[in-house]
């Protein structure tokens, strides 16, 4: 797998997978070498815990795209012939930017932004968070200003979630039984019959009066917005399936995340959505080239103190053990994503070793860099 | 599976009669834990580690997984297959259980209606489910609920055995304070009414110190420690409440000291084979890491102002039962 290549005459470029396996410092190192190979890039990251913020000494994100001084490369001697810029979305605020788009009334807008129920747990509404992470991506898509978007998804267990989210929040806002809700009063227990009626007597009973009255100013003033948020979901779903969009999967060799980033690919190919391959981070490679590790210990310089020897030995031995793993876990993957039919799934993985150093500043984006950018060649070497 | 209400055999500990108010229990003294951190610190095997050293201890323990996550349940019950709300029995006084939203809703709604009829008439609703999938919190709401039930010396549900502790393996970090807090937010909204009643109730558990304590679980990698020091902060501004613990995870072992790692760089210089050198740089790959986590975890202890619970790195494909009891007694020295 060639990233310049996979991601050649790509717009999108959306990076999934679990949790703790390096998606943030992922995303941020592919933006950043195809900013240095010339494009204009901007990573999208929503990560609540600013960790690309720190990987790109950028203070404070916020939630419009920053360029990231070029500087900071040339430092580390990258030069940028494109430009990074970067972003961290603000779910809230892009939230309340979309009801102030599609909200049809002033009136009906300031309904909604002063909506208690909205203030406080519109973060909660299920879906929100990847909604928003989708609608500013179409806008910025839409603006037309950056040849290349990376989107790092929400750090959710569930990586689903993530492709769901559109269907789900729209769905809520859609149907019959919304309308009914909309109308929680004598009125509607005429029109829609006496087993709503009552539903709705027992339910004023579990959340009180006020909460239940304040529900339904929600749910009626957002309902207003339901054909623009509909008709978003229906853009961003097309933008995502088509050929502008690459799809890249991110995990750790670790059994968890690999059954995870299976779980997510399966559900894109079912989505049909363009896949271009997995990022394996933090694997151990085996080094002992067929030999047993106990072998090494008849080879090791007679200097070395026994304790010390002993100690070369234990430790080679665990990392074995781990490399036996990695090895494993990876095979598994491959053999996944070449779909059974023995074709080689090489082309659709990249292995990047487990690095001596903590990946937190440019310095290391730059060695995650050689890799991830590697030639085959080069990727021989390692 | 657990069965029938066995409150036998149980050592009765101080746990019953609270310290003054001005005093906070150690954390095994308290009667709810939220394990807290970033996705992939591995919280869930900490929070399992915590409730074997518990049940050692004599207490009767139960490990919450939350959101229809139920790793620690397949991890010590070696099944692939977990039925979400079941109480399982794990090992001697230790049991689990996989909070899912759908099965908190149903018994959150028959504890308030006390009518079966009626709870059942509302989640048969259609018009119901739709409210309460579209109900933003509400999962949350009922889940929390479903904890504080828990941790009730007489429980609600019928039959249900009673806990002397309660451990949570609470959502990533910046969802994770934000889930503690939806007793507080419904009840603001809500003002008057029983989801208000409840909601400070279950409130009122979660911020008294000498009942609730919070574990943050980290890496010893700069990133994770940076983001402890603002679950720290969040906790302070959003619940008032301190950590009683942090625990890092993952240590390499600190096999060789700086002098061993010089003997190694030469060693390495004149290894004749192959082999030889794979295996001096693998060990020298080892000190490099194990020293830069020691830093990290330096500088967590200062920035937090406690002594980190160091666990080890484990070698190993999987981690299973037997793993997880040995990380427990490293974790009980240590707190």
């Amino acid at each position: 797998m060639n990233l310049t290549e996979t991601l050649e005459g790509r717009e999108i470029c959306v990076v999934g997978g679990s949790g703790g396996v390096g998606k943030t410092t992922t995303a941020a190192t592919i933006a950043m070498g195809m900013a240095a190979r010339g494009l204009k890039v901007a990573v999208v990251t929503i990560d609540p815990a600013r960790r690309l913020a720190n990987s790109l000494g950028l203070e404070e994100l916020d939630n419009e795209p920053r360029l990231v001084d070029p500087g900071l490369f040339a430092d580390e001697g990258l030069e940028m012939e494109g430009e990074l810029w970067a972003m961290m979305l603000d779910p809230k605020r892009t939230f309340d930017d979309i009801v102030e788009k599609l909200a049809p009334t002033p009136e009906a807008r300031d309904e909604v932004l002063s909506n208690r129920i909205y203030k406080e747990l519109s973060n909660a509404v299920a879906g929100s968070q990847e909604y928003t992470a989708m609608a500013k991506l179409w806008d910025l898509h839409e603006g037309g200003d950056w040849d290349l978007l990376v989107l790092d998804t929400p750090p959710s267990r569930n990586a689903l979630d993530f492709l769901d989210a559109p269907d789900r929040l729209t769905h809520f806002l859609e149907g019959r039984a919304l309308q009914v809700f909309l109308r929680p009063t004598g009125i509607a227990g005429r029109i829609v019959g006496r087993g709503t009626g009552m539903v709705f007597s027992v339910l004023r009973r579990v959340t009180g009066v006020d909460l239940l009255e304040d529900l339904s100013v929600f749910f009626r003033s957002l309902s207003g917005m339901i054909d623009g948020f509909r008709s978003r979901a229906k853009q961003v779903n097309a933008l995502l399936a088509d050929e502008r969009t690459m799809f890249l999967l991110v995990t750790s060799p670790e059994r968890e995340p690999i059954d995870e980033a299976i779980f997510f690919w399966r559900k894109l190919k079912a989505a049909r959505m363009p896949f271009g391959g997995a990022i394996v981070n933090r694997v151990h490679h085996d080094h002992t080239g067929g030999a047993e590790p106990d072998d090494v210990a008849e080879e090791l310089p007679a200097e070395l103190s026994e304790s010390v020897a002993a100690a070369v030995l234990e430790s080679f031995r665990d990392y074995h053990v781990l490399a036996r793993r990695d090895a494993a876990n990876v095979e598994h993957l491959a053999k996944q994503l070449a779909g059974g039919r023995g074709r080689p799934a090489d082309g659709r993985m990249m292995l990047v070793p487990h690095l001596d150093e903590d990946v937190h500043d440019i310095g290391g984006l730059l060695r995650i860099h050689r890799y991830l950018f590697a030639t085959e060649a080069e990727r021989e070497m390692v | 599976m657990t069965t029938g209400s066995d409150a036998n055999g149980v050592p009765r500990t101080a746990r019953d009669h609270l310290p003054s108010p001005t005093q906070v229990p150690d954390i095994l003294d308290k009667r709810l834990i939220f394990v807290t951190g970033k996705g992939g610190v591995g919280k869930s095997t900490v929070a399992a580690a915590l409730g074997l050293v518990a049940a050692r201890r004599g207490m009767r323990t139960v490990i919450a997984e939350v959101a229809g996550q139920d790793r620690v349940l397949r991890a010590l019950t070696a099944r692939e297959d977990i039925d979400p709300f079941c109480e399982y029995e794990l090992a001697d006084r230790l049991f689990g259980i996989s909070i899912d939203p759908e099965h908190a809703l149903q018994e959150y709604l028959q504890l308030q209606l006390r009518v079966r009829q009626l709870a059942d008439l509302l989640t048969s609703s259609r018009m119901f489910q739709y409210f309460a999938a579209a109900t933003p919190g509400l999962q949350e709401m009922v889940t929390m609920g479903k904890v504080w039930e828990l941790a009730q010396l007489e429980r609600r549900s019928r039959n249900a055995t009673r806990y002397d502790l309660v451990i949570v393996d609470a959502p990533a970090t910046g969802h994770g304070v934000a889930f503690m807090r939806t007793p507080k937010t419904f009840a603001d909204i809500a003002r008057v009414g029983p989801i208000a009643h409840q909601g400070r109730i279950i409130h009122s558990l979660i911020v008294d110190r000498r009942r609730t304590g919070v574990i943050a679980v980290a890496l010893p990698e700069e990133m994770p420690v940076n983001e402890t020091m603002l679950l720290r902060d969040e906790i302070a501004r959003h619940l008032g409440l301190e950590l009683d613990a942090v625990v890092v995870n993952g240590l390499y072992p600190d096999r060789f000291g700086p002098r061993q790692a010089g003997s190694l760089a030469r060693a390495l210089e004149t290894a004749g084979t192959p082999l030889a050198r794979a295996a001096l740089q693998t060990a020298l790959s080892e000190h490099v890491r194990a020293r830069a986590q020691r830093d990290e975890v330096a500088r967590l202890s200062e920035g937090i102002g406690l002594d980190p619970v160091e666990l080890p790195f484990l070698f190993e494909p999987e981690l299973r039962i037997d793993e997880v009891g040995r990380l427990s007694e490293t974790l009980e020295a240590g707190l």
